[in-house]
């Protein structure tokens, strides 16, 4: 399709006191996961919001956006695609055929990509899903898993902004992991530790305005590994629970026992 | 001044993202009057009151709602007028699906919502293709893929329309609509003016009224179903 966007320029504005905000500029580049931190009222919605609607001063923020160089724009098609605990499916119809409905008005029929829409989707869920499921029956978590590998393999927005990913037994951290490796940029508003770490890079909220971006420092990236550990020690432990097994302690780690009889299926 | 009509669904969000994009109208120092055709009643004349602007409600009543907008329309652009706006906004409710009140020559607005049926579309059909502008809200609550399924219908029923999002909550995407609005033509008078679809015919004795079931009772224009099964799925 030509043109694609290789990077977004964030150009600071005013914080809510009207400062100038403390960040001038931050470059996000595609592949890029990037949290948004601080407390509710900060502005992290704000900012998601200036993004998508590619601000220009315009915003009570006065902030600017700038795509790749600032040759575009506009972008014409659809730039951002957006996921948020709200997000509800409302049309009625079995998994499949929504999916052939999305990948039809988006002209990238059907059977390879609704393949792996639901390949990603069971990966990402701990409840695997049928093809002839009816949306609206399922899960939290199945819909939100769904809701996601259908961003990452249907929709073509380069840009994804999610605002808060609940832990509804769904593998958040490979949902990140297969939107970035789409090459979307991915920009997350969390409050939960896990998410936050994950991203390489966060901005941190304040008072209307962008305060100060960090890196994950080194400590950090220890602290990573073991919350990955923990939380698949959680889902590990939510599955066994959820199955009618039994949970106990094995050294440090928690130990998870589902009787083989009980396993209905055994997925993954 | 500019003449607006905004039409919708009843509860599409009409009112709240024309709120919001007042807000920002009104921020720029640019004079705006609203007015609202509803049938039955309304508290939308209340909610536009609280943003300090003039505002005209007209309740059709017992008249046929699409042939009560037509007549009006000269009352709320003089009235409009004499108030000196810069812009005078027209909320219509209560039309029939068939109806659009879009004009020839003023900025229409269509507003739908993510919720309704994939269908829903098709029976508005002309209050759809008519518009300008096709705003689409509640976002927040359905699924990208729903919303870009929704946003693709559109485009396919009127492929010139402007299509804009917009959060009713939030306001998110009027900034966007404001400035389309401010792009609009000014318009010195409506008389002579001609609507982009025709109203549905009839002058009947239910419209005046009548309320008693039978042949013996229905005078005028009527029209009645060949009482033939459809075969098929209808259609
Ligand atoms: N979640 C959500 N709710 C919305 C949005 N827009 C409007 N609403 C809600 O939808 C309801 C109806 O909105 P209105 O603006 O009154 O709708 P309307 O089209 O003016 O309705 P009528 O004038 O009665 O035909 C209200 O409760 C709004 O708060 C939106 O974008 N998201
Ligand atoms: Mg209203
Ligand atoms: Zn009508
Ligand atoms: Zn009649």
């Amino acid at each position: 399709m030509g043109e694609d966007i290789r990077k977004i320029t964030l150009i600071g504005g005013t914080t809510k006191s009207g400062d100038k905000e403390t960040i001038e500029r931050l470059e996000i580049h595609k592949g890029d996961i990037i949290t948004l931190v601080g407390p509710t009222g900060s502005g992290k919605s704000e900012l998601l919001s200036d993004i998508e609607q590619l601000a220009r001063g315009d915003t009570p923020s006065n902030r600017a956006v700038i795509l790749n160089d600032g040759e575009l724009n506009r972008w014409g098609r659809q730039m951002v695609a957006q996921l948020s605990q709200a997000m509800n499916f409302v049309l009625d119809m079995p998994v499949e055929d929504f999916l052939e409905l999305h990948a039809s008005s988006r002209g990238t029929s059907n059977n390879p990509v609704i393949e792996e829409v639901m390949g990603l989707t069971n990966s990402l869920s701990g409840e695997p899903i049928d093809a002839r499921d009816n949306i609206t029956s399922l899960s939290g978590g199945q819909s939100r898993a769904l809701m996601i590998a259908d961003i990452a393999v249907i929709s073509d927005a380069p840009v994804v902004l999610i605002d808060e990913i609940e832990n509804a037994g769904i593998n958040r951290l490979m949902a990140l992991e297969i939107l970035s490796a789409k090459g979307k940029i991915v920009i997350v508003a969390s409050h939960d530790p896990l998410i936050i770490l994950m991203a390489q890079k966060r901005i941190v909220m304040h008072n209307g305005g962008m305060f100060k971006v960090l890196e994950r420092n080194k400590q950090e990236g220890e602290i990573l590994k073991k919350l990955i550990v923990m939380d698949n020690e959680l889902s590990a432990l939510r599955d066994t629970l959820r199955r009618g097994g039994s949970a106990g302690i094995a050294g440090a780690a928690v130990n998870c026992r589902v009787q083989a009889h009980e396993a209905d299926g055994g997925d993954h | 001044m500019k003449f607006v009509t905004v039409a919708g669904p009843p509860s599409s969000g009409k009112t709240a993202v024309l709120i919001h994009t007042i807000r920002h109208l009104l921020e720029d120092g640019t004079k705006v009057v609203v007015g609202k055709i509803d049938c039955l009643g309304t508290n939308d004349g209340e909610k536009y009151q609280k943003l300090g602007i003039p505002v005209i409600v007209g309740l059709s009543g017992d008249i046929c709602p699409d042939h009560f907008y037509v007549p009006n329309l000269e009352v709320i652009f003089n009235w409009a007028k004499e108030k000196s706006a810069h812009i005078a906004i027209l909320e219509t409710a209560g039309l029939c699906h068939r109806c659009a009140p879009a004009i020839k020559g003023c900025l229409a607005i269509s507003v739908v919502d993510n919720l309704s049926n994939i269908d829903v579309p098709q029976k508005i059909g002309p209050m759809l293709s008519t518009a300008d502008i096709v705003v689409i809200t509640k976002g927040d609550i359905v699924s990208q893929a729903e919303r870009e399924v929704y946003r693709r219908k559109m485009e396919l029923i009127n492929p010139g329309a402007e299509i804009l999002e917009v959060n009713g909550l939030t306001g998110k995407g009027s900034l966007l609509l404001k400035t389309s609005i401010m792009q609009a033509a000014d318009v010195d008078t409506i008389t002579g003016r001609e609507l982009r679809s025709s109203m549905p015919a009839c002058v009947c004795s239910y419209c005046t009224g009548e309320k008693r079931i039978g042949k013996s009772f229905q005078l005028g224009y009527i029209k009645k179903i060949e009482a033939t099964e459809t075969k098929g799925g209808g259609g």
